[in-house]
């Protein structure tokens, strides 16, 4: 990881420990770990803690501890162990029905292209192995799904798609994500799913937590849809 | 029926807001909350309790109460009648069942309060009442809507906020100052000296996620494709095309976009509250400054309930803000009794 971990300021009240610069499952691994670490410390001067994919960022009242004395606690932390020999946390294992019927793999066949297999190819190997959740991020409980083989580090469109559904899969850079959301994206549409990721009824439930691992199973467009009125949008939680 | 407000009219973006959700960015909901927090303080100065404020961006609407209320104006002014008759800004006023709220347009600002003194009461979801757009949490509302309300506890009338800085003013841009962000070092030091030579206007493109800054274009060099890290309101993000945008409290939680600097707390109000085209300069500054100014706006945040002042009439009956205590008659809460 050459320099890394690095310590970078977030503005005034702001750290950001940062494992790695690309996506990495090391990196990854290490951001959730040293983020547990600084959740447990319990600091009374830390406002929030917030692992991102490789990244953790720590928030603070600078009033009541100067930053660097905060980045000191950090540099302390860093070296109590070897963060790049972590393995990631294992939670959940959820199966979650997805379409990807014509109407909702709006760019099924651009990625197919892109990543160099037959739209059926690319659907069964979004479906063969379950995914990570690397981090949850840009909307509430929105999962950053990862992480796909080699060939799906893709580009993000140079375009943005006005705004997808909620429920709505995207891919791009050996991830998938399941849209918590309606939101504009640069990430390509492959398929969708009655699966809410941010629950809104009843007071709100953000149902993943980072570790969890996610399993896409296909199913015809009519059962996903029939699927979204019931508990958990037709998912289910195996193990 | 317990105590409410009827919606008669209302502008396209009028929401429900208080401090908003902090501790939820790990699982990708910003704080949201007030664009403009200091308001709410405001009004919990002149109310005597914190409530949850209709947020009204821009425009406000007509409203109606079926029960007596104390009403705080804060924020961003906006022309407000009662019954057809000006009311002052940055005050407390009462509003009866038989008498019509109209606010306008904001004259300076962008974001205007209005809060009850019995409160509004509002559904909770995820731990809060606030309105969040980005997140699909509430929506503006709609004319005819009707939101419950707590009984009001009498408390005094006619009584002003004389602002200081800093404040004060903070509705027209000006002096921005800012620190490094993670993402700094990715811009040459020209670059970032450029930054802050800049004039900006701020741009028309400007919502509670964020508002764009005409004034040039900031690319980094190298067209590097970066990580998703966190984001945090007042990060200062480059776009694509390189137009650069403030990020507010409803921003994305992360993004790969590069962050030249970031905007200290205690500015950032004054950021959100800049009505599209004034100017906005930015200026580095050191930690130990930035930290200078926090003390100092904490210390006027804590001032707010000792800035309350009775408010005046000119000899013509025409009300006078309250900090505008020239030659007029101080008159008691009692002989205002609106």
């Amino acid at each position: 990881m050459g320099d890394l971990p690095q310590i970078l300021p977030l503005g005034l009240e702001g750290l950001l420990v940062r494992f790695d610069d690309t996506l990495s499952d090391l990196g990854n691994a290490a951001t959730l770990a040293f983020a547990a670490e600084i959740e447990a410390a319990d600091w009374p001067e830390v406002r929030e803690v917030a692992p991102a994919l490789t990244s953790v960022a720590v928030f603070f009242d600078a009033l009541a501890i100067a930053p660097e004395e905060m980045r000191e606690r950090l540099l302390n932390c860093l070296a109590l162990r070897d963060w790049t020999a972590m393995s990631a946390p294992v939670g959940k294992l959820w199966r979650v029905p997805v379409s990807f019927d014509e109407e909702h793999a709006v760019h099924i066949s651009e990625v197919a292209d892109l990543v160099g297999v037959s739209p059926s190819q690319a659907i069964a190997e979004l479906c063969a192995e379950s995914l990570r959740v690397l981090a949850l991020g840009f909307a509430p409980g929105q999962p950053y799904l990862g992480r796909l083989p080699v060939q799906w580090n893709i580009p993000r469109q140079t375009g943005l798609t006005r705004a997808v559904a909620e429920g709505a899969v995207v891919v791009a850079v050996r991830q998938a994500i399941i849209f918590a959301t309606s939101a504009p994206t640069g990430w390509r549409q492959v398929g969708w799913t009655g699966f809410r990721p941010f629950e809104k009824r009843d007071g709100g439930a953000l149902h993943f937590v980072p570790g969890d691992r996610v399993h896409f199973v296909q199913r015809p467009a009519d059962e996903v849809q029939a699927g979204a009125s019931e508990p958990l949008g037709g998912a289910e939680v195996i193990s | 029926m317990s105590p409410h407000v009827t919606v008669l009219d209302v502008g396209p973006a009028v929401t429900v807001q208080d401090w908003g959700r902090p501790g939820l960015i790990a699982q990708g909901l910003s704080r949201g909350g007030a664009a403009d927090p200091l308001a709410l303080e405001e009004a919990a100065a002149l109310l005597g309790a914190p409530h949850l404020a209709l947020e009204l961006a821009g425009f406000g609407g007509r409203f109606v109460v079926s029960h007596p209320q104390r009403i705080a104006l804060t924020g961003a002014p906006m022309r407000v009648l009662r019954d057809g008759v000006p009311l002052a800004w940055h005050a407390v006023h009462h509003l009866r069942p038989d008498e019509v709220l109209e606010i306008g347009a904001v004259t300076e600002g962008v974001y205007g309060y209005l809060t009850f003194g019995g409160g509004l009461r509002a559904d909770i979801i995820l731990g809060g009442a606030s309105h969040h757009l980005v997140a699909g949490i509430g929506a503006p509302l709609k004319a005819g809507a009707v939101l419950l309300l707590g009984e009001d506890v009498s408390g005094p009338v006619g009584l002003g906020l004389a602002l200081r800085p800093p404040l004060a003013n903070r509705f027209n841009g000006g002096d921005i100052h800012v620190l490094a962000s993670a993402q700094t070092d990715l811009f040459s030091s020209v670059t970032q000296a450029h930054f802050a030579k800049t004039a900006f206007r701020r741009g028309a493109r400007a919502n509670r996620q964020g508002v764009s800054l005409d004034g040039g274009r900031f690319a980094i060099e190298g067209g590097l494709s970066l990580v998703s890290e966190t984001i945090a309101p007042g990060d200062i993000q480059i776009a694509g095309d390189g137009m650069p945008y403030v990020l507010l409290c409803e921003c994305q939680t992360t993004g790969g976009y590069p962050r030249l600097a970031t905007v200290i707390p205690s500015d950032l109000a004054r950021v959100a509250q800049c009505p599209a085209g004034a100017v906005l300069r930015f200026h580095w500054i050191s930690e130990a400054d930035a930290l200078e100014r926090l003390r100092a706006h904490n210390a006027e945040r804590a001032a707010l309930p000792r800035r309350m002042q009775p408010m005046v009439r000119d000899p013509d009956g025409a009300v006078l803000m309250a900090q505008s205590l020239i030659s007029g008659v101080i008159t008691g809460q009692d002989e205002w009794a609106e």
